[in-house]
């Protein structure tokens, strides 16, 4: 793995949305949604971005497959033997680049037009970059359908007849359509129910085994991400504070917000709370961020640097980024320490 | 637990008459509620956790109908328990608050967008317990303090909206407990909240349980969460309660085929990286579309009867701990 | 006439059809189960069948004058006579001297009966390029001043019955005259609005905000007194409309709008946009026809705020004036004390009114829950 191609390699992303007020709607502020954000992706992997609601996951998603312009920041993408940054590009250059990377979206019902039947949702990518050819766009939609598992015969049905995890599925086979380099993925299983999540996330990891897809899987929760995940990104209002592979992530935490994080994870085992590490106040607003470290109000080892200097994600061990002025120091609890039996 | 329940529900009804059919959104549920302890109610989506709870507390709303069961509250000084579904929609405005609160999934959505937050709790306390504004203020801020909203003085005259979703929960909560309620419901009060709020509202429910307590019915679809903050569970499938029993018992041993599923297919922290969970095949039915019998035999994997196409299994077992599938009894042919 | 909306295959089992149906279908399904509404529609239609049939339903020419017929009472239609033979008739006219002012005043006849005749020929009229006679029924050879009086005549002896169907048709006409052009503003400036933002959006929105805070009925007095005088009936007809739907647009502006602007938000749109549709394809394929049920369901209640707009003005006689026939100007008729007391039957030109602003809200409601039951 360690030897794969970079695929995506994210620098200094930037994305500030301007707070406007009154009649004139002057600028009074700034929400840093995403304020410097650097990772790379190799070809195969699945990179996991976790963090809590708003901080800056989906703004990354949609700045990288250019939903959104980017207020600063590279993201170089390399696709047949040559880079492009794609933070810079123009539209018109951009539109050729679009079927190397897809999305699939959170949410199993905005994200299908209710008034397409399942087939023209899925064939749809496929016409616009050019399969104008009724006969072969049905048989790839088959195809693509199969994939997923959706039964062939739902080919002419509306969307509104499909269960939750049924929808992802048609949201994914689009995804394939043209088959893309890379997959974003926003919160895929987080409006799915229990049971059906299970199988969403199996059948990417089959997917991505039989395609050599690479993913980035955004996800607000640890226990999914430990299915998934090659690499874990932690986020935290707007910066990544952690990124480790995901065993030594889970087990030996660097940064104190990872460990309450995997703390918080609610686990299937009566009595495993016993320890668990509890953060006091809310969030930070990424309008109005804390001075130095994002994290210090709310950080049990904060001390008084950490209110003045903001640290930056650095590799302190091989393949381990955290941005923590006391990584060094802080023995943090991974998962073997937190619960009693493991499942 | 040879103590009487305070809340008791006996084979609860509770339809919806849907353009597409009735349905049968709460079909026979049971189960006991003891002071001082969490029962978790816990299902998948549709399954009838809300509906039973507004069947409780009496405000299902148009055009859902109980049409049968028991809900028997236990009055305070001891006597013979009541049944709240005889009771009249008047009696029950007494029920509500002071007996029984409950705490909904979204916090904002069961605010007032026009009045503060000290208002609306200022609202119940003076409407049930007759105190002076100014001793209801009072009283308002104490709740707030009581629930860990910081600097309660001030917040008392903030708008909900001001709010991170986090303290509306905590509001929500000092809201329901404004009448010093002997059950609280609470529905899904963190599905809309991060899990480092979850981790804190959770703490806040464990610890005004022990303080004052409450019995508390706690309705979520996480498991986890149910690890974490119950004492009895009941597993909800499609209206009904597939599985009762005291927690260990559930995860340790789980009897019902849908409780053995659901707990295999929930990711963990401590899976290995990268590893497939076993899954629960199709999906759960259209409500209005509930199969005949038992209503988890086209998922089950376990299904050898005949009879789970035919007859729903009844519910078998002892004191707290019931089931209801055949590989665990009650079949037609081996009573007779 | 909604074959249209049948799925195509009668194999199709109940749960597939539910499946394969469209938007256009679950709509039409959810709004058939809405009775009022449907019944409403119905309403609606027929006042449109009366609109396009109107000098067909006519019985006199409802322009033409005779002082002898002035306040006539509503005369019924008999259908057998006196022996029970299906003959249908009218009662005539007689004349008849006052004895104190010695004036020739006409009153009904019960003893002399005219005869009606269906689809028989009566004054002529051309429909759609047609000139024709026919009309749904006619006195067989009436004498001078017989006429079929269903609602009895006004002042100048005019039947209000032809009066009242003409009328119809100009005032459900103005309507969707008014709504096509407020529509087709409305439209163009919310998408023009939504989709280019900035300060165009500030602009049009400001606009919008202008011309809603204006008192509409000084402004309609002010513009209607703008118009010359010697204008013929159909310009002023045209100016009316056009000066009602300036003035209308800005409700479909701000649906268009709030619409354009929630859709650009949906997922789905962004799907579409990740894939490579252009903009073109964006708007036509995945927006346009995601609102178009909302368009029709604000068109529909925009429809009835025409009519009473165009009602009112000419009742105020701002709008409409004589020789034109509308329901304001037929209630102008019936504005003074003296002609209602005298001649009560000049007031039903406000029943079709009413009927038809009602069966428009009932409608516009139903479409409005069928399209969008969640909204
Ligand atoms: N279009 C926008 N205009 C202004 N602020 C925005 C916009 N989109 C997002 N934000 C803000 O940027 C921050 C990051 O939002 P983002 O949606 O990326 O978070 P997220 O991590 O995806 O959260 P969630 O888990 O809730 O999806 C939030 O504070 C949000 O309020
Ligand atoms: N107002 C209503 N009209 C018709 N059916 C309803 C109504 N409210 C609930 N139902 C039906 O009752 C069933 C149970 O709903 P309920 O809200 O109790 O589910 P739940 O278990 O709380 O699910 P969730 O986890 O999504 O909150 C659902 O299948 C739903 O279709
Ligand atoms: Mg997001
Ligand atoms: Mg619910």
């Amino acid at each position: 793995m360690t030897g794969a191609a970079t695929l995506l390699e994210v620098n200094g992303l930037k994305k500030y949305f301007p707070i406007r007020k009154g009649l004139l709607r002057r600028v009074v502020g700034q929400v840093r949604a995403v304020d410097g954000v650097s990772f790379a992706i190799r070809k195969g992997e699945t990179l996991a971005l976790v963090g809590e609601s708003g901080c800056g996951k989906t703004t990354v998603s949609r700045c990288i497959l250019r939903a959104m312009m980017p207020t600063a920041g590279s993201i170089k993408f390399t696709i047949a033997g040559s880079t492009v940054d794609l933070a810079t590009l123009p539209r018109k250059t951009l539109r050729p680049l679009r079927r190397h990377m897809q999305m699939v979206f959170q949410d199993p019902f905005s994200s299908l037009n209710p008034r397409m039947m399942v087939g023209d949702i899925i064939g749809e990518p496929l016409l616009i970059n050019g399969m104008s050819d009724r006969a072969a766009r049905r048989k790839r939609v088959l195809e693509l359908m199969e994939l997923v598992g959706l039964p062939g015969a739902a080919i002419n049905r509306f969307p509104h007849a499909f269960s939750g995890g049924q929808r992802q599925r048609i949201g994914i086979a689009r995804a394939l359509a043209l088959n893309p380099e890379l997959i974003v993925a926003d919160e895929p299983v987080s409006a799915l129910d229990v049971s059906v999540q299970a199988q969403i996330l199996n059948l990417l990891l089959d997917l991505q085994d039989k395609l050599q897809l690479t993913v980035l899987f955004v996800a607000h929760d640890l226990s999914v991400v430990k299915h998934v995940a090659d690499r874990v990104a932690v986020m935290y209002v707007g910066r990544i504070v952690e990124l480790a592979e995901t065993e030594a992530l889970y087990h030996r935490p660097l940064h104190p917000y990872t460990e309450a994080l995997l703390s918080a994870a609610p686990t299937p085992v009566p009595g495993a709370v016993s320890q668990r590490i509890i953060l006091e106040r809310d969030i930070a607003d990424p309008a109005n961020p804390p001075p130095g470290c994002a994290f210090h109000p709310r950080c049990r080892h904060a001390e008084a640097r950490c209110r003045e200097t903001r640290p930056e994600l650095e590799e302190i061990e091989p393949g381990r980024f955290v941005a923590c002025l006391r990584a060094n120091e802080l023995a943090l609890r991974g998962i073997a320490a937190m619960t009693g039996p493991a499942l | 637990m040879a103590e009487t329940p305070i809340l008791s529900v006996r084979n609860l009804h509770t339809e919806f008459a849907a353009p597409e059919g009735t349905v049968h959104a709460v079909d026979g549920v049971s189960f006991d509620v003891f002071k001082g302890r969490t029962l978790g109610v816990v299902g998948e989506s549709g399954c009838g956790k809300s509906v039973t709870a507004r069947s409780i507390l009496g405000i299902v709303e148009r055009p859902g109908r109980v049409t049968g069961g028991e809900i028997l509250l236990q009055p305070a000084d001891g006597g013979t328990p009541v049944d709240l579904l005889k009771m009249s929609p008047w009696d029950m405005r007494a029920v509500r608050g002071p007996e029984i609160a409950l705490v909904f999934q979204e916090p904002m959505a069961s605010f007032s967008q026009y009045y503060t937050i000290g208002n609306q709790i200022m609202e119940g306390i003076r409407l049930h317990m007759g105190l002076s504004a100014k001793a209801a203020r009072a009283r308002a801020i104490d709740l707030l303090d009581m629930v860990g909203v910081p600097q309660p003085a001030r917040r008392v005259d903030e708008y909900p909206f001001q709010l991170s979703g986090g303290l509306r929960q905590r509001v929500m909560i000092a809201m329901a407990l404004s009448c010093d309620p002997r059950v609280l419901i609470a529905d899904e009060p963190t599905t809309a909240l991060d899990v480092t709020t979850q981790a804190q509202i959770l703490d806040l429910l464990r610890e005004l349980q022990q303080k004052r307590g409450l019995a508390i019915i706690l309705i979520t679809h996480d498991m986890g969460v149910i690890a974490e903050m119950a004492h009895d569970v009941a597993v909800m499938y499609l209206g009904r309660a597939v599985e009762t029993g005291a927690v260990k018992d559930i995860f340790a041993a789980p009897q019902h085929p849908y409780t053995r599923a659901l707990l295999r297919s929930i990711p963990t922290v401590m899976a290995k990286p990268r590893t497939r969970l076993p899954t629960i095949e199709g999906s759960i039915p259209q409500p209005f579309n509930r199969p005949v019998g038992c209503a988890y035999h086209p998922r089950c994997t376990e299904a050898v009867f005949a009879a789970c196409r035919t007859e729903p299994p009844p519910e078998v077992g002892v004191a707290g701990r019931n089931v209801r599938c055949y590989l665990h009894g009650g079949l037609p042919g081996a009573r007779a | 006439m909604f074959s249209f909306l049948r799925a195509k295959g009668p194999a199709l089992s109940k749960a597939e059809r539910y499946a394969q149906a469209t938007q256009l279908q679950l709509t039409w399904w959810r709004f058939r189960r809405h009775r009022l509404a449907m019944i409403s529609g119905i309403v609606v239609a027929l006042f449109y069948v009366i609109a396009i049939g109107a000098d067909f339903l006519a019985t006199t020419d409802p322009h033409a004058t005779d002082s002898r017929t002035s306040y006539i009472t509503p005369q019924p239609i008999h259908f057998f006579e006196d022996d029970g033979s299906f003959r249908p008739h009218v009662s005539g006219l007689k004349g008849v001297r006052d004895p104190k002012t010695f004036k020739l005043i006409y009153t009904v006849d019960p003893n002399r009966h005219v005869p009606v005749d269906f689809l028989a020929t009566g004054y002529e009229y051309s429909f759609l390029g047609i000139t024709t006679t026919r009309h749904l029924f006619a006195l067989r050879d009436p004498q001078r001043g017989d006429g079929i009086f269903i609602l009895g005549t006004d002042q100048l002896g005019r039947d209000v019955w032809s009066r009242l169907m003409v009328a119809t048709r100009v005032s459900l006409t103005i309507g969707l005259v008014g709504v096509t052009i407020s529509l087709f503003l409305g439209v163009l400036l919310g998408g023009i609005s939504a989709l280019y933002g900035g300060w165009v959006d500030t602009v049009i929105q400001r606009t919008i905000e202008v011309i809603r805070s204006m008192p509409t009925i000084p402004l309609w007095l002010g513009l209607a007194a703008a118009l010359p005088n010697d204008w013929s009936v159909t310009a002023v007809y045209f100016s009316i409309t056009i000066i009602i739907s300036l003035l209308a647009w800005t409700d479909l502006a701000r649906v268009v709008r709030g619409k354009f602007l929630s859709l650009r938000e949906e997922e789905f749109v962004m799907a579409a946009e990740l894939a490579g549709a252009s903009t073109g394809r964006i708007i036509f394929r995945h927006m346009l026809p995601s609102f178009m049920s909302h368009i029709i369901a604000a068109v529909s209640l925009a429809l009835p705020a025409m009519i009473i707009s165009e009602t009112s003005l000419s009742f105020l006689g701002l709008g409409l004036r004589p020789p034109a026939i509308s329901w304001g100007i037929l209630l102008q008729d019936a504005q003074s004390i003296q002609s209602l007391a005298l001649a009560p039957w000049l007031l039903a030109a406000a029943v079709p009114v009413i009927l038809v602003i009602l069966a428009f809200n009932f409608l516009g409601d139903g479409l409005r829950d069928a399209a969008d039951p969640y909204g």
